[in-house]
């Protein structure tokens, strides 16, 4: 195997998915409201009216940029917390309704885990990823549907999924909808017809520790935690609010370009896809190949033990991410990968943001080849 | 039958013995791959359709394919 990464080479980030870098904007927000907005925006003083300002401006920003109203839009600790938030909150809002909670095969595992929790009905997808919507409709008329949770797009292999389609169908049976948008969010624009909606920060080129959840006027929703003496969902104790600001600087900055960054990072994935696929052999290049994120594609080698291509990417200065099983922490292949019936192993993400330029994918395709060849043939192939 | 015994071996050995094994199995003839890797159950029947071989039936641990062409 190849063990002669050149550390001198500067290293390349191509693992947007898990965390996007900070955006520039983010990072000049996030040091000025440091300064300006360390108050509790509940106090009644200068400084706390000072930081309720700035909360109300963060919230406004994203409110619009999302297209609902300010006050069905409020700040969770993370992406994850806001999507637990909208499940669990959502089934108890509706449990005169039903308990059962309709949810794709391929949503974000803080889903699946909260599904855990209640009667779920699972809708699976096909070989490209895309949802089985025929199964979808029977299975959100079914009698004790609570709630239906469908992601916006797959984080793990990049398929684009039908919510439109799939809101009407919940709307025919009069259940609401929850949309895990943390892909989509500041990338394209948000979809319709849904009554809750979660989004992450970090995806979009934001800090961690911001999440954002949207309850719709009118639709139920039941605090899962215990809650303070508040009117609006809301997350417990005081708001990292220097990180809310920057957050909402950065989807403001990046939505500004989001038309221009699809086309020029999804013809690089284009590049990386017919590539990889002509350069390595016996690839399976997974999702859909048309209605898919512009920024993230995903291929799975044969024979290929997907820790040790991570780790020798690594070596070379490659960041990127697997859905293979020996890289989980749970020793379980990727539960997207396993509902699409592809390959698990030898499994790689690669996914771009602002900063990845053609000379960054260049090098990562003029190394991939050999380094995929090396473990096959430390495997006796 | 052949029987490929790769308890207690994790992905993609499994898959790895099963594409040497293919070649020594006559056309037509079933080879049967003992796997407990949680991924087997997926990357086996994957591995059949990207070579063009049939997965016959899994169940449990055990998984039958049968060589094609």
């Amino acid at each position: 195997m190849d063990y002669t990464g050149d550390p001198a080479a500067e290293p390349i980030y191509l693992d947007a998915a898990s965390a996007a870098p900070l955006h520039p904007v983010a990072r000049e927000a996030l040091l000025a409201s440091l300064t300006d907005g360390w108050a509790d925006p509940s106090r009644l003083y200068a400084a706390g009216r000072r930081a309720q300002q700035l909360h109300e401006a963060a919230t406004g920003v994203v409110a619009e940029i999302l297209g609902v109203r300010a006050d069905e839009l409020t700040f969770w600790p993370s992406g994850t917390s806001a999507a637990q938030a909208a499940v669990l909150g959502g089934l108890a809002g509706r449990q005169r309704a039903g308990r059962t909670l309709v949810h794709s095969a391929i949503e974000h595992s803080a889903v699946l885990h909260a599904a855990r929790t209640t009667e779920a009905a699972e809708v699976g997808v096909d070989r490209l990823g895309r949802l089985d919507l025929d199964a979808w409709g029977r299975a959100v008329s079914a009698p004790g549907v609570a709630l239906a949770s469908l992601i916006s797009a797959s984080h793990e292999v990049g398929t684009v999924q039908p919510v439109d389609a799939a809101a009407e169908l919940c709307a025919e049976a009069g259940v609401p909808l929850f949309v895990d948008a943390a892909q989509t969010v500041g990338r394209s624009p948000v979809p319709q017809g849904w009554s809750l909606l979660s989004a992450s920060a970090h995806k979009w080129g934001g800090p961690p520790g911001v999440g954002v959840l949207v309850v719709r006027k009118g639709v139920r929703w039941i605090s899962p935690l215990p809650q303070d003496d508040l009117y609006r969902p809301r997350p417990a104790g005081a708001p990292d609010l220097p990180a809310i600001v920057a957050a909402a600087a950065a989807l403001r900055a990046v939505v500004s370009q989001a038309q221009a960054e699809a086309v020029r990072l999804g013809a690089l994935v284009d590049r990386i896809r017919d590539r990889v696929a002509a350069t390595v052999p016996d690839v399976e290049i997974v999702g859909d190949p048309v209605r898919r994120l512009p920024h993230l594609v995903t291929f799975s080698c044969l024979y290929v033990d997907g820790e040790a291509l991570l780790h020798a990417l690594d070596r070379h200065g490659f960041a990127v991410s697997s859905g293979s099983s020996c890289t989980s922490s749970t020793l379980r292949p990727s539960h997207v990968l396993e509902a699409m019936g592809v390959l698990s192993h030898g499994n790689v993400r690669v996914s771009l943001h602002r900063d990845t330029t053609p000379e960054h994918v260049e090098r990562f395709l003029a190394v991939l080849p050999g380094l995929v060849a090396d473990i096959r043939k430390e495997a006796g192939l | 039958m052949i029987t490929l015994d790769c308890l207690g071996q994790r992905c993609p050995l499994p898959v790895i013995k099963l594409a040497k094994a293919i070649p020594g199995v006559p056309v037509g003839a079933v080879v049967r791959v003992l796997a407990d890797d949680p991924a087997a159950a997926n990357d086996i029947p994957a591995w059949c359709r990207m070579k063009g071989h049939e997965f016959v039936a899994g169940h449990g641990h055990q998984f039958d394919v049968r060589r094609v062409g």
